[in-house]
C-alpha cells in the first residue's frame, strides 16, 4: 500500500470540485479529506453540509469552493436536509418535472453534527431508507469552537472542555462508535476511511455513491490545530492512527465485514498518541489503559470479520 | 359547478394542498395538527396525490427536509403546532432568510407548560419575527382558500418567502364545516407551476447557506425585511383573483359592522365569529360597536388598519397569549406601537382571555365591553392588559 499512496495523486482526477482559496487551517486533513471525497464524487452531485469548520472555511459570502451545488441550513439536521433534497428531486423526477440522471445526494457533518448534535437527524435518514452518502469528518472535538470535546473524542484526549487537571486528566469516556451505530441502523455501506490513504478513501467513496440506500462513511480527519502536531505531521499522524488500530480501516456492505488492511500487525499505540500535545499528559499508566481497550476492540472487530 | 359539502376542516386543507398537486410533505405528528397530515398521508397511499410523504422523526427534522425539498425546486408542505413549532423554531427562521417558498399550517394550540393541547396563541407569538408572511383563517372556507393562496404568494419569484397559515387549533381544526372546492382548473389558472429562483441544480451549481461577516450582515437582513414588507403587493393581489374566482374578497383587516364605529374589537383567528355575534346583540340595543379581524399579521398591515381605525375611539383588542412581564397582550402592544404618535389616536383595552381552549362566549364579549366603557368614565386609565375571566 505505501508505494502505491505516493503515486496517489497520479492516479485520480486533477478535477477540484472543493477549489482552493478557502481559509481552512495549515495542514488541515479534514480540507483534504473533502477535497479527495468531491473528486470521488464528482459533478453529478448535490451536497449538504452541516455548519462546522468546512462550512465557516468554504463559504465566506460572497466566495465559495464548492463547484458543485451546495447547501447549508444548521448544525445539527443535515441528515434531514439532505433527506428532504432527495424525496424532493425524487418527486419531481417521478412526476416529470426533472430528467433523471442518477445524481447523488451527498450529507457532510463533522463529528459533532453526526455523533453528538445530527444524531437523530441522521438516525432518521439511514431508517427511513433515503438513497444518500453521509460523510462524517471526524477530527473528534469541537475544533470551530475552539477545541471542545466531542463525543467522538478520545479517551484521555485533553481539550478545552477535557482539562487535563488534578482530579481528571482529560477526556474520561471512550469514543463513541459511530460506525458500528450505522451499521445497527441495517444500511447497504458503511465504511471508514482516513485521507492518509487517499486511494482507499476515493475507492470508498465512490463505493458508496453507487450503492442504493443509505451509505456512511466515517472519514479520520488529522486536524493539527486541535490535536497539537505540528502542520506537517497530519498524514504521518493519520497513518499511525491506523497502523496502531486506533482507527481501523475496515467497510461493511450489506452487513458483511471487511478489513481493508487484514494482514496489519499493530504498532503500538503509543507511537501514536505520544507525538500529539493532546495527550502530552499521559502517563505509562494512562497508555496501558489506552493499549488494552484498542487491542479489545480491534479484536472484537477481527472476530466480525469472520462471522 | 364548484362542488360544496360538509367536511371536517383539517381535510378540507389537506385536499387543498393536495388540489394545489404538492411534491412533498415531512411532518411529525401533534395533537391538534395529526388529521391534516393523516389525510394526506391517505391521499398518497390512494395514489390521489403524487408526492413524497416523509414521516420524520420530529418536528426539527420536519422543516429540515422541508428546506431540502424546497432548495430542489419542489412544492413543500408541512403543518404543525406548539411544541412542534417551538422545536423547529430555529430552522423556522432559517426557511425565511433562504428564500424558501414553504407553506406550513400552524394548528396554534398554547405551548407547555403547563401541558395543555388546546388552542390559544401562544405558539405563533413564539415566531412573530421570524420573517415568514403569517395569515391567520377564520373558518373552513378561509382554510381551504388560503392554502391555495399560500402556494401563490410564497412561490411567486418576487416574493419567494415561506408562509404560515394560522388556523385555530379545535375550534377550526376539529369542525365539520360547509366548504365549497374549487375546480380543478381554476386552481390550475390561480396557481402556476413552481419556478424556484435558484436551485441546487449540478448543471448549475450554487452555493445557498454561505456564512456572512459584518460587513455584509446587515445588508442582507435588510433585505430580507424589505422583501417581506414588499410582499403584501402580491398577497393583495392574490386576494383579489381569489374574490374574482370564487366570490370572496379577503382583505388584510377584515371588519365586521366596523363603519363609523366609536369602539371596535380586534380579533385574529376563529374568535371574531364569536365576537359577530356579540356585535349583533350589541348592536340590536343600539351600541356604538364594531369588529376588526386582523387577518395579516405579517407583513404588518399598517395603512389597512389606519383606515379602519379613523373614526374610532377606543379599540379593544383580544389577545390569546401573553408576552410575560412585558406588555401582557402581544397583538395589543403591536396596536398600539403601530398607532402611537398619531394624531386622535383610540384609546387601546387589552384583554386576554381564551388561553388553552378556555370557552370564551359572545356575552363575555358583551361583558368586556361594557366595562371598557365603564372604564372610560375614569380619569385615570390602566394600560396594562386584563386576564378576562381569571380566578383570582
Amino acid at each position: 500500500m505505501e508505494p502505491l499512496n505516493v503515486y496517489a495523486s497520479r492516479l485520480v482526477t486533477k478535477k477540484e470540485h472543493f477549489t482552493p482559496g478557502h481559509k481552512a487551517c495549515q495542514g488541515c486533513a479534514e480540507a483534504l479529506a473533502v477535497r479527495l471525497v468531491s473528486k470521488a464524487l464528482g459533478k453529478n452531485v448535490i451536497v449538504a453540509n452541516a455548519t462546522g469548520c468546512m462550512e465557516v472555511i468554504s463559504t465566506t459570502y460572497p466566495h465559495t469552493s464548492w463547484e458543485v451545488p451546495w447547501m447549508h441550513v444548521a448544525f445539527e439536521n443535515t441528515g434531514a436536509v439532505i433527506s428532504g433534497i432527495e424525496g424532493g428531486v425524487k418527486a419531481l423526477v417521478r412526476k416529470g418535472k426533472l430528467p433523471e440522471r442518477n445524481t447523488v445526494f451527498v450529507g457532510m457533518g463533522g463529528d459533532g453534527a453526526t455523533c453528538d448534535i445530527g444524531f437523530q437527524a441522521l438516525s432518521g435518514a439511514f431508517e427511513r431508507g433515503h438513497d444518500i452518502v453521509y460523510v462524517c469528518f471526524d477530527n473528534e472535538a469541537y475544533m470551530n469552537t475552539g477545541i471542545q470535546r466531542s463525543s467522538s473524542t478520545p479517551f484521555g484526549a485533553k481539550t478545552t472542555t477535557t482539562p487535563d487537571g488534578v482530579k481528571t486528566h482529560g477526556e474520561v469516556h471512550w469514543k463513541k462508535n459511530m460506525p458500528k451505530i450505522a451499521v445497527a441502523h441495517n444500511i447497504p455501506y458503511v465504511a471508514t476511511a482516513c485521507p492518509s490513504y487517499p486511494l482507499d478513501l476515493i475507492r470508498k467513496v465512490e463505493k458508496a455513491a453507487k450503492m442504493k440506500g443509505p451509505a456512511y462513511v466515517h472519514i479520520l480527519s488529522v486536524c493539527p490545530t486541535g490535536w497539537r502536531i505540528p502542520t506537517k505531521d497530519a498524514i504521518w499522524i493519520g497513518r499511525l492512527a491506523v497502523e496502531t488500530g486506533v482507527f481501523p480501516l475496515y467497510e461493511v456492505t450489506d452487513g458483511k465485514y471487511d478489513l481493508t488492511f487484514p494482514d496489519l500487525e499493530l504498532k503500538p499505540v503509543k507511537e501514536y498518541l505520544s507525538p500529539q500535545g493532546r495527550f502530552k499528559h499521559f502517563t505509562p499508566g494512562l497508555y496501558e489503559v489506552f493499549q488494552k481497550q484498542v487491542t479489545e476492540n480491534y479484536e472484537k472487530l477481527k472476530s466480525r470479520i469472520y462471522l | 359547478m364548484r362542488e360544496r359539502k360538509g367536511v371536517e376542516v383539517s381535510i378540507a386543507a389537506a385536499d387543498a394542498a393536495a388540489m394545489a398537486d404538492i411534491d412533498l410533505v415531512a411532518a411529525y405528528p401533534i395533537t391538534p395538527q395529526t388529521h391534516i397530515v393523516e389525510h394526506l398521508s391517505e391521499l398518497v397511499a390512494s395514489g390521489e396525490l403524487d408526492a413524497q410523504y416523509i414521516a420524520v422523526e420530529s418536528e426539527h427534522s420536519a422543516m429540515s427536509v422541508c428546506c431540502g425539498s424546497s432548495a430542489v425546486g419542489a412544492r413543500t408542505f408541512t403543518c404543525t403546532s406548539s411544541q412542534g413549532l417551538a422545536l423547529m423554531n430555529e430552522i423556522v427562521f432559517l426557511t425565511a432568510s433562504l428564500r424558501l417558498p414553504i407553506v406550513m399550517i400552524t394548528a396554534n394550540r398554547s405551548l407547555s407548560g403547563p401541558l395543555s393541547i388546546w388552542n390559544d396563541h401562544s405558539d405563533v407569538m413564539s415566531v412573530r419575527d421570524c420573517g415568514w408572511i403569517q395569515i391567520f383563517a377564520e373558518n373552513g372556507q378561509d382554510v381551504f382558500d388560503q392554502v391555495l393562496f399560500c402556494f401563490r404568494v410564497a412561490e411567486n419569484p418576487e416574493v419567494s418567502l415561506p408562509v404560515m397559515l394560522n388556523i385555530d387549533g379545535f375550534a377550526l381544526t376539529h369542525v365539520i364545516e360547509p366548504v365549497e372546492y374549487w375546480n380543478k382548473e381554476d386552481v390550475k389558472k390561480f396557481l402556476p407551476d413552481f419556478e424556484p429562483v435558484n436551485r441546487l441544480n449540478p448543471d448549475d451549481p450554487i452555493t445557498l447557506g454561505a456564512l456572512a461577516m459584518p460587513d455584509i450582515f446587515t445588508e442582507i437582513k435588510k433585505a430580507q425585511d424589505q422583501a417581506l414588507i414588499n410582499s403584501k403587493t402580491e398577497i393583495l393581489k392574490a386576494w383579489q383573483e381569489i374574490g374574482e374566482i370564487t366570490g370572496r374578497f379577503y382583505k388584510p383587516v377584515e371588519t365586521y359592522k366596523a363603519e363609523g364605529a366609536k369602539i371596535l374589537f380586534l380579533t385574529m383567528g376563529s374568535i371574531g365569529e364569536t365576537v359577530s355575534i356579540a356585535i349583533d346583540e350589541l348592536r340590536d340595543k343600539g351600541e356604538d360597536v364594531g369588529l376588526l379581524k386582523l387577518r395579516l399579521w405579517r407583513p404588518f398591515p399598517f395603512e389597512e388598519l389606519f383606515e379602519e381605525i379613523r373614526n374610532a375611539k377606543e379599540i379593544i383588542v383580544i389577545d390569546r397569549a401573553v408576552s410575560f412581564g412585558g406588555p401582557g397582550g402581544p397583538v395589543a402592544s403591536e396596536i398600539r406601537s403601530a398607532l402611537y404618535g398619531r394624531n386622535n389616536m383610540p384609546q387601546i383595552s387589552s384583554y386576554i382571555c381564551g388561553l388553552a381552549g378556555r370557552d370564551v362566549i359572545p356575552e363575555d364579549y358583551i361583558s368586556i365591553y361594557h366595562r371598557v366603557k365603564e372604564d372610560q368614565q375614569k380619569e385615570l386609565r390602566l394600560n396594562n392588559s386584563i386576564y378576562y375571566g381569571v380566578r383570582e
